[in-house]
């Protein structure tokens, strides 16, 4: 076992337990994707320990856990970087020259999409559509978001975002 | 809560509301992106120094419509709407337009009355009737807006039977994509066996390019739920779900506050309006999977498992979540429902054409003036739209088509700018209704990168259950990948129209049988394009970088040096003061060369 503190999802499970999503002892199922969802947002992403005590003490196999969780791009196994950034890929950013953004971040991060960089500072990931067309091409960083953006632009923004600012 | 309570309330609001004569709604839930919340924060700072508090009211509503103009305010009673509002502009719109009812020319975009053509006066906003006028986040003032009358009218004057019978003579067909009949829908649910049954919102709006939905859950979320409780009382649901996008944090935040709400006064839960009928909903977050817009994927996904299609039969109305009968229905399709049951069902199919009836949203975006949420009634064309709603092309470039329903759309050309738009004519020219989003393409978009844009989302998103979705998406993208880069084959098209057969007719799910569109619409209008691709090796489009060239022009190259400095790759050489040139052999084809100089001396062909 490594360090990680287990009392947050004690915590979750213990308040859903209480609820009426229990029987039997047993956290059902069905309620396995917002158990995981609380677990994330508490710890940022899901690690393996707290993935096998929920397991253990809900009594879904931890295959099946990692099953869910493989196949739904918004859970995560790794910690993930301070800053969060999405790229839109939807329609209007593509007509939009989208493409050129996106390629901008991973060239600037020097990171692929879905990887963290080195300092842990940002992930880099690309969203079908964030639904706010009217800005394209769009990202955004952790909430904020950043329309009609050029590729020469994305740079500053990076560098303000590091230097500890924000917008 | 009984009838005469609910009234008494909508009375209370509405003379509340009338004793303060200014109001500006500023729309904070797509404009929050652009800064709203610091108006709000101006206005309210104005507001005070000024001790205009009993003269100006100041509304947080939902969306306007015109996104391109964001952020976004009207004013009453004048119905002026400004766009593009910075903080440093309330104070001269509260001295003039609110105190003095001038308008002001600069930020003036349109107006709430009066018009009858244009962004504004061409819509006719029935759906939309309540958005941008209510704060959505305030249950009193939907009620003020007459929200839950006609739940009590259901609840305490009709028989479920006909309650489905409304939505039968209604017409309306799901606003989802599959346009399916949404009275038949009920019905089926309605009499399936068994008694525990379960009504769904499908609120994961995962098509790209459309975001009615998100305006909706924003704007009006009692209205969704309003029509949620209808249908729940209709098939015979006590609880129900709302499935929706994490990536839309505005809308999780208003359904939630709205259903918390809507149990604080007693129209959740136990025994609503005192008609004995019970009704819960609670609130899931999707987790990042488009195939989950499927009604079974959705399922599964509520399960807590893989959310993966299955095959139908037995379709959820009577095997659905947990596999008990479970009716889905989209947000636009639940939001009719009230609407529906206030002016009847016959009233209400009066409105569009004969086999679509009502109105639909689209989200119009891409190369468009006025990018915004419009509502129009069924039958409208393309034209009135993109031209007189949508304010045409910018820049005076020429429309080339219209991306219609997303990935499982079609790319709708100019020759059908006059088709009335409903279900059926949408279907005969290859496109479908689908959610309602309409991205506008002028002639500088590639219908081959637009082919290959969709088939590369679709891949990504295919769940991989079955073959032919899975292993033919992936061989049409890749096919087209290879037109793009320039090499293409000859043979390539009847590939792809032949992968294309498969892939529609023999896939599981609808994402995987309306995955071939996109390519099928534009090689049915377009093939001239891809052929120029294959044989002529050109994008006349110039958007497929591999098939461009770049080359400097003698007579306006300055000398400067700039593109040389900016080539990431070298291939610029030449002396200060004196013409450059680029090595086609090393250019990558980045186009950098073309962004930095100030004297269009490089050519792109």
């Amino acid at each position: 076992m490594t360090g990680v503190n287990l009392d947050p999802a004690k915590n979750i499970l213990t308040r859903i337990e209480m609820s009426e999503k229990q029987t039997n002892g047993k956290i059902k199922a069905a309620y396995l994707i917002p158990l995981l969802q609380d677990i994330q947002e508490s710890y940022g992403y899901l690690p393996r320990e707290v993935l096998e005590y929920v397991s253990n003490f809900s009594g879904i196999a931890l295959s099946r856990i990692f099953g869910v969780i493989t196949f739904y791009e918004q859970f995560y196994l790794e910690p993930q970087g301070k800053h969060t950034i999405k790229c839109c890929r939807g329609t209007a950013c593509h007509v939009k020259n989208g493409q050129k953004i996106s390629d901008t971040i991973s060239e600037v991060l020097k990171v692929n999409e879905g990887e963290t960089t080195d300092d842990g500072v940002f992930t880099f990931e690309t969203v079908a559509c964030l639904g706010t067309c009217f800005l394209a091409p769009v990202m955004m960083i952790d909430d904020e978001y950043f329309g009609n953006l050029t590729s020469n632009e994305i740079s500053k923004i990076i560098k303000r975002y590091k230097e500890g600012g924000t917008r | 809560m009984t009838i005469s309570e609910l009234k008494l309330l909508q009375k209370e609001f509405l003379s509340r509301s009338k004793k303060i004569k200014h109001k500006v709604y500023i729309c904070t839930t797509g404009c929050r992106a652009s800064g709203a919340l610091n108006l709000v924060t101006e206005f309210e700072k104005i507001r005070k120094e000024m001790s205009l508090e009993d003269q100006l009211e100041i509304i947080q509503s939902g969306c306007h419509g015109k996104c391109s103009q964001a952020p976004l305010i009207r004013l009453e009673p004048s119905g002026y709407y400004y766009g593009k509002v910075r903080s440093e502009d309330v104070k001269e719109i509260i001295e003039k337009t609110i105190l003095e009812d001038e308008k002001i020319d600069r930020l003036f975009t349109g107006s709430a009355h009066l018009e009858t053509t244009g962004f504004f006066g061409h819509q006719k906003k029935d759906l939309l009737a309540a958005c941008g006028q209510v704060d959505p986040r305030k249950i009193e003032e939907a009620i003020g807006a007459g929200s839950y009358l006609a739940l009590a009218d259901v609840l305490t004057r009709l028989s479920p039977e006909e309650v489905i019978g409304q939505v039968m003579e209604s017409g309306l067909k799901g606003r989802g994509g599959a346009g399916f009949s949404t009275g038949l829908k009920w019905k089926f649910c309605h009499q399936a066996k068994g008694d525990e049954k379960y009504l769904i919102c499908n609120a994961d709006e995962g098509d790209p390019g459309a975001f009615m939905d998100r305006a909706l859950l924003e704007g009006s979320p009692h209205q969704v739920i309003e029509g949620m409780i209808v249908a729940a009382y209709a098939i015979g649901a006590s609880q129900g779900f709302i499935y929706v996008r994490a990536e839309y944090p505005i809308a999780v935040e208003h359904i939630s506050l709205a259903v918390r709400q809507a149990g604080d006064y007693g129209l959740l839960g136990q025994n609503i309006f005192d008609s004995g009928f019970d009704f819960n909903i609670t609130i899931r977050k999707g987790a990042g999977a488009f195939v989950c817009g499927e009604e079974t994927a959705l399922i599964a996904s509520l399960e807590g498992k893989r959310g993966m299609p299955r095959s139908r039969p037995p379709f959820p109305a009577n095997s659905g979540y947990l596999g008990k009968p479970t009716n889905i229905n989209n947000v636009e399709t639940l939001a009719n429902i009230p609407l529906i049951i206030g002016k009847t069902g016959k009233v209400y199919s009066e409105t569009g054409t004969e086999n679509s009836t009502g109105t639909k949203i689209f989200a119009l975006a891409g190369d468009v003036q006025n990018t915004g949420l419009v509502e129009v009634p069924m039958g409208i064309t393309l034209r009135e739209i993109i031209f007189d709603i949508g304010g045409g092309i910018p820049g005076g470039r020429k429309f080339k088509a219209a991306q219609m329903g997303g990935p499982s759309g079609g790319c709708v050309p100019e020759k059908y700018l006059d088709l009335p738009i409903d279900y059926e004519s949408l279907k005969e020219v290859g496109a479908i209704m689908g959610s309602g989003g309409l991205i506008v393409m002028d002639d500088r978009s590639c219908m081959v990168d637009m082919a290959h844009y969709f088939l590369e989302f679709i891949q990504k998103e295919s769940c991989g259950k079955c073959v032919p979705c899975r292993v033919g998406t992936r061989h049409m993208k890749d096919i087209l990948a290879r037109i793009c880069s320039g090499k293409g084959e000859s043979g390539d098209i009847e590939k792809l129209e032949e992968l294309a057969g498969t892939v529609k007719s023999s896939s599981l799910c609808a994402l995987g049988q309306t995955a071939p569109n996109p390519v099928l619409t534009t090689l049915k209008y377009f093939r001239s394009e891809y052929e120029e691709h294959i044989y002529s090796k050109k994008c006349l489009a110039l958007t497929c970088k591999d098939l461009l060239s770049y080359e400097i022009l003698g007579g306006s190259c300055t000398g400067c040096g700039l593109c040389r400095k900016n080539c990431p790759v070298g291939a610029i050489s030449g002396e200060r003061k004196g013409i450059h040139a680029i090595n086609p052999n090393t250019c990558i084809q980045c186009g950098k060369c073309f962004e930095v100089c100030r004297f269009t001396a490089v050519n792109v062909s």
